[in-house]
């Protein structure tokens, strides 16, 4: 059946491009024809060692792409399609890739590990193929070493694609043990040796038990802290990802070993190469994270049931890894701030530092002012940059009264030095330390402000001639203004900024015309901050806000008017309209939540629907996004008025609602959808057919990303709310839709916190949905329409107040859906009511919440439950 | 199994201003989502009555113009109000508080429940009442909406316009809630010590309660006002202490604690309230109020001077074809005015009327007071009363002057083991 591909594989990858269409083409009719024979001629290359290399590599990678996707929808279509496939055939192309294993090339090798890998990934779930890790593990004794290499390389993958669960304890223990034992100094092979010690990083998952055994977790760290000293870098650099992995994985298992952790990563981050050290850092940032994440959730306060104690590692650390970090901030490379993907010693330990510092808090601030202050005036731009990286680095974590006293003094200096510095790094990270400043010491939560009258407009005097400065200092000067307005958000009516307002805007507007806005995200972070300074301004700035729309719709219809650009032009082009419709779509959120300024903004409102309309006939994404977040903004302004721009929208609102691919885009127009409800009101009945049978296919389509269905169940209940028994039409649809959205949200039945947040989120989408409902059948005669239905939301109330995981949100739309359903349905569901959990239990949980908003829907629900009842 | 990434963000907010934008635009649909639901959920719960329309327009009156208005301190006790015979057009609360002069007069005077005077004893009261002792005072209606409370008399003109700890009641930003988060109180404005006693509560932070039992009205009462700190002591934020008054189920215990027990206030008669009856504008047999010369200053009718007249006074209403009738629904007749005498007394249709009633001109009819000879004694300033009285009061005031109903014939028809206790009573439910 096999037939002879070599000359196809290697036509695939020739450098004319017409005998590689040609090749393709062949492959993929070959694969459409006869699958089976296709996938067997592959592996049967892949396995003959007379081949070419390049064919065999490729054979491998076509095999694995034709069982693995990215695409969670394709991925699924390719292991059903896998698992259909006849069991010969698949015992044949088992056990060619097995045979693999034993060859002398090793790019053959590789690639058949992870195709097998893949199988596993799809098989062992569906208790198939169980004798693979069986002969696998019995390849390890084999004594040629690339054998040994190729099989535990395999076990490594194999342990990436397959879960814990799938695999018995006893094969677990033979896996680690192999593994293990691969990596110890003993083994005399050091590609095994490398090959072990990354199969360990994935194994480490399976290896829950082990590590709740001392022995056995006293050896596996033993022998990844030898693999720390080995002479092959790749081997130093595995082992610290082992350990960094460990540290988050076993992060209650550390305290024994901290102590010889500490002296090898110290070791590391000071004498070895740097993609070693940058793991060494990595090792201790891990740490934070988990200290940080732990304190954050208990709050300091432990008790004999906390999930995971805090060790404090970090506290007990201090003295010693504070000077590790600073010595690594001297180690900067010349241009790291122009180069985007520069990551280096200094900026690791930097971020290490300022994770420490939310770590430990006040106790880093006497540890690091010396180093400040002995470097921040020295002649090396080095030494300064260093001192004022680590002050910038460590302003988040220790408290406003450690804090102020240091930067009421040290304020002057920088805003001197980011005039006067001759060094552009060290203005960057001054300006960067600004920006820090006043995003953790300013705003109105702050009891002794950094910004007083008299420094205030000094202050704006630096940043705004710093916006003038080289892009990727002004980039930081915008973003520290950024931060200077946000401080002043709830200031009240009089803001600070208000008398240099005008000066503020036209500033950030001459940046985004700068030549050079396109270096170091300049342009997009002038609009951020544009949009940050409208956002936080008061109603006596709001005329001079209401004169820069006309100035963003011409900039926005000067890009419309653009023609015939080249493709990178055009990217260039949809950018900036993102960037304006991002900003319109601030000013009319903030000029349309004040009656004061919503009618003099609603001049505009014609000519900003026709930009953005013609904006939507340019296709890209984020620009769709981000008209279609401005449209719902003005929508919300317009109220009913809206109407008359609904011919002209309603296609693009469709578009929108049919884009599964770009799912942020279907997100944003369901969202958009409900503020055309609650503007429009019954006013969007005719276009309500359209709209619901494009929901209803988003909700049937598994193509669609899951984040978008909590979304659209919402709308389903704007929907019914808006148009009120109208909706008659669409219950047969809708309702078996939430029924059954419901019973599979009912038991979220997993200890995965995303899966129970999205679950939460599907759980209130279904809530929203029958809320609006219910409120829209309301002293309808159609009302008895509903009755059959409140059985199963009833029931659905009883289950999720069983199931004891809804969050406070879920909690409050169901309780509020109750009161809805007594309320509607009256004295016709009183039995039913009287019969539920959910009337009872529920309701008094509920009553005796301490969040208002849960409180206030189950006062709500006994009230319309009282009124049921009563009759 | 190649090296991970282990790049952090560096130099750059952990968050971007786009997905900053999305998130703000999400909130404020959510914030919208959840306000429209809360919109529905009162709107269609706490519709009410307004007078239509077509009735006179009124000229804009401001409130605190009010000119002050003469109580007659013989009868505090609300009296039943005439038929609501307009058409009605349905209305919100909200809207309702925003009413002023005239119109909010009308409209307030006809939103209390107004008790029936107690002439016999009905059926299962220690089953199916509650009681409790009405403190003397005037009653009124207590609307707490945008940052401030007016209290209104039952004629609907303003008592006190000010700032209460009550929902919305005061111009606080810790205090005021959404602009729906508004209250109606019933409540009774005793002045020796400034307090209003709430006897009722009709509706709490937006949601009615009109539909509700009166078991639920008071359980909700006690548990929901203290929350607000409405019943402690005046304030800078809060001018007056509002108060709860001990309710209790009409047996014997009951009936005696709420006759005899110590309260702060004057005691004026005690308020019988059927424990299954919403609220109902208007007159209502389901709650009662009686009296003896024991619990009230006020057992028999004073007079403008608080004198206790030589003979029983009675108020009612002259009709087009001369008759005078009592204020309920439908009228009762009394007697009739001839016309010489009309014409010369320039007296008109709708006028209220006092009389007074000859010790030997009424008498019990098979149950029912008639009255043989009314004695015309001046016409009513309509500015301090706008109803003629009730039958029932009248027949009060008349078996007072006779063969009053005693706290023993009370007590006596709640000793325990009285006949058939299988038998219910079927309440007369409003609606």
């Amino acid at each position: 059946m096999a037939m002879e591909v070599t000359q196809i594989l290697l036509n695939a990858q020739s450098v004319d491009g017409s005998i590689r269409k040609h090749a393709e083409e062949s492959l993929k009719q070959f694969q459409e024809q006869n699958l089976p024979a296709f996938l067997l001629s592959l592996s049967s290359e892949l396995a003959n060692n007379e081949k070419p290399v390049d064919s065999r590599k490729l054979a491998g990678l076509i095999l694995k792409n034709a069982l693995d996707a990215k695409e969670q929808h394709r991925k699924n279509e390719l292991v059903q399609r896998w698992l259909s496939l006849d069991m010969g055939v698949k015992a044949q192309i088992k056990s060619y890739l097995l045979q693999t294993l034993s060859s002398p090339v090793n790019d053959a090798r590789s690639t058949a590990s992870q195709v097998i890998a893949k199988i596993a990934g799809i098989e062992l779930p569906q208790k198939q193929w169980p004798e693979l890790i069986g002969s696998l593990l019995s390849n390890i004794h084999q004594l040629q070493p690339h054998v040994k290499q190729a099989t535990i390389e395999t076990l490594g993958y194999l342990c990436e694609e397959v879960s814990p669960q799938v695999v018995d304890q006893d094969q677990v223990n033979k896996i680690l043990t192999a593994v293990v034992q691969g990596m110890n100094a003993s083994e005399g092979s050091p590609d095994v040796r490398l090959a072990a010690t990354r199969a360990l990083y994935n194994a480490l998952g399976f290896a829950q038990a082990n590590f709740s055994n001392d022995m056995e977790r006293d050896y596996i760290m033993r022998v990844v802290c030898e693999a720390t000293l080995s002479p092959v870098v790749k081997i130093r650099q595995a082992a610290f990802e082992c350990l960094v992995a460990i540290s988050s994985t076993y992060y209650d298992k550390l305290a024994s070993y901290m102590q010889d952790i500490f002296n090898i990563t110290a070791k590391a981050v000071r004498e070895d190469e740097e993609p070693v050290a940058l793991q060494a850092i990595e090792f201790w940032s891990s740490i934070c994270d988990e200290e940080i994440d732990i304190l954050d959730e208990y709050g300091g306060e432990f008790t004999a049931d906390s999930d995971i104690p805090c060790f404090y590692f970090i506290k007990q650390a201090l003295p010693a890894l504070v000077p590790m970090l600073l010595e690594t901030l001297l180690k900067q490379e010349e241009d790291q701030d122009q180069d985007e993907g520069a990551w280096n010693l200094a900026m690791a330990g930097g971020t290490c530092l300022g994770l420490v510092a939310r770590t430990v808090g006040d106790d880093i601030v006497p540890l690091v002012m010396p180093f400040i202050e002995e470097n921040i005036t020295k002649p090396d731009w080095r030494q300064r940059e260093a001192a004022t990286y680590a002050f910038g680095s460590i302003l988040e974590g220790p408290s406003p009264d450690k804090l102020t006293p240091i930067v009421n003094v040290a304020l002057n200096f920088m805003l001197t030095a980011l005039m006067k510095d001759p060094n552009n790094h060290v203005k960057d990270t001054t300006a960067w330390t600004l920006g820090r400043i006043f995003e953790f010491l300013h705003g109105s939560t702050v009891e002794t402000p950094i910004i007083t009258q008299e420094n205030c407009q000094q202050i704006l005097t630096v940043l705004l001639q710093s916006m003038k400065d080289v892009p990727n200092v002004a980039e930081k000067a915008c973003g520290a203004l950024y931060f200077l307005a946000q401080g002043y958000e709830d200031v009240g009516p009089a803001s600070p900024l208000s008398p240099y307002f005008q000066e503020i805007i036209q500033a950030l507007l001459t940046v985004t015309h700068r030549e050079d806005a396109g270096e170091s995200r300049l342009r997009t972070a002038a609009y951020e901050t544009l949009n940050e300074v409208v956002r936080c301004s008061t109603d006596e700035t709001a005329p001079i806000v209401m004169q820069l729309v006309p100035v963003i719709m011409m900039e926005l219809h000067q890009t419309l008017e653009v023609q015939k650009l080249s493709s990178d032009e055009r990217e260039k082009q949809n950018e900036l309209q993102g960037l304006l419709c991002g900003c319109l779509q601030v000013i009319i959120q903030k000029l349309g939540s004040s009656e004061t300024t919503k009618y003099a903004f609603l001049q505009y409102a014609d000519q900003i629907m026709d930009l953005f309309l013609r904006v939507f006939a340019c296709r890209n994404a984020t620009v769709h996004e981000e008209a279609m977040l401005a449209i719902g903004a003005l929508a919300y302004a317009t109220g009913a008025n809206f109407v008359k721009y609904m011919q002209g929208f309603y296609p693009y609102l469709e578009m929108g609602l049919q884009n599964f691919e770009e799912y942020q885009v279907c997100a944003i127009t369901v969202g958009v959808v409900g503020d055309l409800c609650r503007a429009l009101e019954d006013k969007i009945l005719p276009f309500c057919d359209g709209i619901m049978t494009q929901l209803l296919k988003d909700l049937s389509s598994n193509q669609l990303h899951r984040s978008v269905k909590p979304p659209i169940f919402s709308c389903f209940g704007d929907i019914a709310l808006a148009i009120g028994e109208s909706f008659e039409k669409y219950l047969i649809y809708a309702m078996p839709m939430l029924q059954s959205a419901a019973e599979l949200s009912a038991h979220a039945a997993t200890a995965d916190d995303e899966m129970l947040e999205y679950t939460n989120q599907l759980r209130n989408g279904i809530l929203e949905a029958y809320s609006g409902i219910l409120q829209g059948f309301k002293n309808s005669p159609k009302t008895q329409l509903l009755l059959p239905y409140a059985p199963h939301v009833l029931q659905f109330l009883d289950t999720l107040y069983n199931e004891k995981d809804m969050d406070d949100t879920v909690m409050k739309t169901a309780i509020g859906v109750l009161g809805d359903l007594a309320d509607t349905l009256g004295s016709h569901a009183g039995p039913l009511i009287n019969q539920s959990v959910s009337s009872k239990d529920f309701l008094e949980e509920c009553l005796s919440s301490d969040d208002h908003l849960i409180k206030e829907a189950a006062d709500w629900a006994k009230l319309a439950i009282s009124r049921a009842i009563a009759g | 199994m190649a090296p991970h990434d282990l790049r952090r963000p560096f130099k750059r907010p952990a968050i971007s201003d786009q997905q900053r934008r999305r998130e703000l635009a999400l909130l404020r649909q959510a914030q919208q989502r959840s306000d429209s639901h809360n919109r529905a959920r009162q709107l269609a719960s706490s519709l009410l009555s307004l007078p239509a329309a077509d009735q006179p327009p009124s000229s804009p009156e401001p409130i605190l113009e009010d000119q002050p208005i003469q109580i007659e301190p013989a009868s505090p006790e609300p009296e039943p109000e005439p038929p609501e015979a307009a058409p009605t057009r349905d209305l919100n609360v909200v809207q309702a508080s925003k009413l002023r002069g005239l119109e909010a007069r009308r409209w307030f005077a006809r939103q209390l429940m107004l008790p029936e005077w107690m002439i016999d004893v009905p059926p299962y009261l220690d089953r199916d009442w509650y009681v409790f002792a009405r403190p003397a005072g005037m009653r009124c209606f207590v609307v707490s909406s945008n940052g401030t409370t007016v209290s209104r008399l039952r004629n609907g003109s303003v008592l006190h316009q000010f700032p209460s700890l009550l929902p919305s009641g005061a111009r606080r930003k810790d205090l005021s809630g959404p602009a729906h988060s508004y209250c109606i109180l019933d409540c009774i404005f005793h002045e020796p010590d400034q307090t209003y006693y709430v006897i009722d509560m009709v509706c709490w932070r937006g949601y009615s309660l009109y539909d509700c039992t009166a078991e639920f009205r008071f359980f909700w009462l006690n548990s929901k006002l203290a929350e607000t700190g409405a019943c402690g002591p005046p304030a800078a934020y809060h001018k007056y202490r509002f108060s709860v008054i001990p309710i209790y189920d009409c047996d014997q215990m009951g009936l005696q604690a709420a006759y005899a027990g110590v309260v702060p206030h004057v005691k004026d008669g005690l308020l019988f309230y059927n424990k299954h009856a919403h609220y109902q504008t208007g007159n209502t047999p389901l709650a009662l109020v009686w009296k003896d010369e024991f619990s009230s200053q006020y057992f028999l009718d004073t007079d403008g001077t608080g004198q206790v007249p030589a003979q029983q006074q009675v108020v009612l209403e002259l009709q087009d074809d001369g008759k005078l009738t009592t204020s309920d629904d439908p009228p009762v007749v009394f007697g009739c005015m001839d016309g010489e005498f009309l014409q010369k007394s320039n007296l008109r249709p709708g006028n209220l009327l006092r009389f007074a009633i000859g010790d030997e001109s009424a008498r019990l009819h098979d149950g029912r007071l008639e009255i043989l000879d009314l004695q015309f004694v001046a016409k009513v300033n309509p500015r301090s009363r706008a109803f003629a009285d009730s039958y029932s009061k009248v027949f009060f005031q008349y078996a007072a002057r006779h063969s009053p109903l005693r706290i023993e014939d009370l007590i006596a028809s709640i000793q325990p083991n009285l006949g058939d206790n299988s038998k219910t009573t079927d309440v007369d439910m409003d609606d």
